[in-house]
């Protein structure tokens, strides 16, 4: 940010309006965010370990890890192949698979976990043919990594893409002349130029894939130690009135997304170099 | 290696950017294909290089039919114009790419590799680069990387598009000489597109003058600049003049021409086209002329005078500006113009060359004097 040094009257407006973002900043993120620890210690050390080391929360961390590590590689590989196919190849559709990519940043969560559960549920269009085969979707990690993996698709095309279409396509033809393979095009070309927008996408998408729960809690059935996430598990143990345990979960979606934050903020200054 | 091009057409979308090519370039020839903006020549080098493809046509090198080779296997270095230098890559790096992604079994050793790019660091003067970034370059020394990465296959043909195109003047000087003389130290065949005639006239060997989608003309420098096949060429060497004249027995003459200094051609009588280079108009004061100067500017050496005649609109013409009669050469004084050399077409001759009826051989009027 450049500042530009304007007359006094200004520069005491310009003042104020700083210490109105910081308020409101301190007072809608800043202070949830410490209230969420100052709760799940709120009974001391002990207590908080015994919440987390809890069969249902700890099963609830491994079911949202297990998520995030099915989900991400997906999303990743999906990400780059289809910004590459949108930057580098002319085709008829282009233009629909670039629309295709962005629904789901426009269509809410809990429609897509409602989709789904009208395609693969008991009652919906595939549900006996599911049945017959002994599949289960819903109510099931399958679901819950089907519809993680649906709202967090954009996160890397997203990233990836624009930076894409800034380079063109003139490097990877230089290594084609050269006589580089396209597996060689891609990997000694294509991704080191794009390398940290990829992981800067892959960051965004596990803090989302990790945090979701409208989409989620359609389609996992919201079974304690089976099928609960840990955002589903937070509302659960809040529903029980078991306030300390809540936060005390929460507490842990909270480290993550500090981690991701801090990782989102070094990557993009790497990005911009 | 030699290169046979022929019949060949290229579309994008609706329009025609190659309207039938045929151009046949010798083993170690130097060759420039030279035109504006739009005239198909940056596509014809990116066919010949297998990154694009064309419509129709054939491409042959040495008699091979080169269109059913990928640009992987094509061997050609391919120098871009904004050179395309990978920046995650030192520029040792950069130049060993072509070696280090041969397959395994045709893969030269790592030493072998190594000396190759040292030999090539020293060859193109930039030695003292080989630890830098692409973006810790000037663009003279990207360019030279650029050379260096392309000439590291050992290409047969060697491509270059706008070569000098993102460099300044002085740099864009020395670069074309070095060039030369690196083209025949390799002795490879070479393609260059330029838009600047006066970089195609001084390297190349040949010059094809493209304009939109076909070859308008195939020479040397002196037979371009004087004999240009068809007005388009005319008007890209810079006959930028473009006046009605009436042929009788060979004799042109137009109103308020002087055309004593041309002479005699063997064209039909009627009405024709007089191509002529500002530079080639002297105006002279006559009091019962029917041009009259209307602006005179002076960029020190030269004036640059506009010309308007009652019918037939405006002309330029540069005078020296210390020639005799230039202090006569005023706004609103009226002059007569003495033609000191140009070329007559036929007024019917369209602007381009023309693929299915031959051509018209153009009559150049030489001066007299």
């Amino acid at each position: 940010m450049s500042q530009t040094y304007l007359p006094g009257q200004t520069r005491q407006g310009e003042r104020i309006l700083i210490a109105i973002a910081v308020v409101l900043t301190l007072l809608f993120i800043v202070a949830p965010l410490a209230y969420i620890f100052v709760r799940a210690f709120s009974e001391g050390w002990r207590v908080y370990a015994q919440n987390i080391l809890d069969p249902a929360t700890l099963h609830a961390i491994w079911l949202t890890t297990m998520v995030a590590i099915i989900v991400v590689p997906v999303n990743v590989a999906f990400g780059v192949v289809a910004a590459w196919a949108v930057a580098k190849h002319r085709f008829p559709g282009r233009g629909i698979l670039v629309t295709v990519i962005e629904i789901p940043f426009s269509i809410s969560p809990i429609i897509a976990g409602i989709c789904y559960l009208l395609l693969y549920g008991r009652q919906g269009l595939l549900g006996p043919w599911l049945q017959a085969n002994d599949l289960q979707v819903m109510f099931a990690l399958p679901g819950i990594v089907l519809v993680t993996m649906f709202v967090t698709a954009p996160f890397v095309a997203r990233e990836v893409l624009p930076l894409m279409q800034a380079q063109g396509s003139e490097q990877e033809e230089a290594a084609v002349t050269l006589g580089a393979s396209g597996w060689q095009v891609f990997r000694r070309v294509t991704l080191p130029n794009i390398r940290w927008a990829l992981l800067y996408g892959a960051v965004l998408c596990t803090a989302r894939a990790v945090g979701e729960f409208g989409g989620v809690s359609v389609v996992s059935g919201n079974i304690r130690g089976q099928t609960n996430t840990l955002p589903l598990h937070v509302e659960l143990l809040f529903n029980d009135l078991n306030a300390v345990g809540a936060f005390a979960a929460a507490s842990t979606l909270t480290l993550l997304a500090v981690v991701a934050l801090i990782l989102k903020a070094v990557l993009e200054g790497k990005r911009s170099t | 290696m030699s290169i046979q091009i022929s019949a060949m057409t290229k579309r994008f979308g609706k329009t025609d950017v190659l309207r039938g090519i045929d151009l046949s370039v010798q083993k170690g020839e130097l060759v420039a294909l030279l035109g504006p903006s739009g005239s198909g020549k940056t596509t014809l080098l990116k066919i010949i290089a297998g990154l694009e493809w064309p419509d129709a046509g054939q491409l042959a090198v040495e008699d091979q039919d080169w269109l059913q080779l990928a640009a992987q296997d094509r061997r050609i270095g391919f120098v871009f114009q904004h050179y395309a230098l990978f920046p995650h890559m030192s520029v040792r790096d950069n130049i060993a790419f072509g070696l280090s992604v041969r397959p395994r079994a045709e893969r030269p050793g790592k030493s072998v590799i190594a000396a190759k790019v040292d030999e090539l660091l020293h060859f193109l003067q930039i030695a003292h680069l080989a630890d830098r970034y692409p973006g810790q370059l000037s663009g003279g020394q990207r360019q030279r990387v650029a050379l260096g990465r392309a000439l590291a296959i050992e290409p047969k043909v060697l491509l270059l598009d706008e070569p000098f195109g993102a460099l300044d003047a002085a740099i864009r000087r020395d670069l074309r000489r070095w060039l030369r003389g690196v083209h025949e130290a390799t002795g490879s065949t070479t393609i260059f597109v330029t838009h600047d005639q006066e970089e195609a006239f001084e390297l190349a060997d040949r010059v094809v003058v493209m304009g939109a989608g076909k070859i308008e003309q195939i020479g040397h420098a002196d037979a371009i600049h004087d004999h240009p096949a068809t007005p388009f060429v005319a008007r890209f060497m810079g006959a930028t003049v473009d006046l009605p004249v009436t042929l009788q027995a060979g004799r042109a003459d137009g109103a308020g021409l002087d055309l004593t200094a041309l002479a005699r051609r063997a064209l039909p009588d009627g009405a024709a086209r007089l191509l002529v280079r500002p530079q080639d108009i002297t105006p002279v004061p006559d009091a019962d002329a029917p041009w009259r100067i209307v602006t005179r500017m002076s960029n020190g050496a030269h004036l640059r005078l506009v010309l308007i005649h009652p019918d037939l609109g405006e002309a330029e013409a540069d005078v020296p500006r210390r020639a005799v009669k230039a202090e006569a050469l005023i706004p609103d004084a009226t002059v007569r113009l003495k033609i000191e050399g140009g070329t007559i077409f036929p007024r019917d001759q369209p602007q381009h060359a023309t693929v299915d009826t031959p051509k018209t051989t153009p009559t150049r009027l030489e001066s007299s004097r």
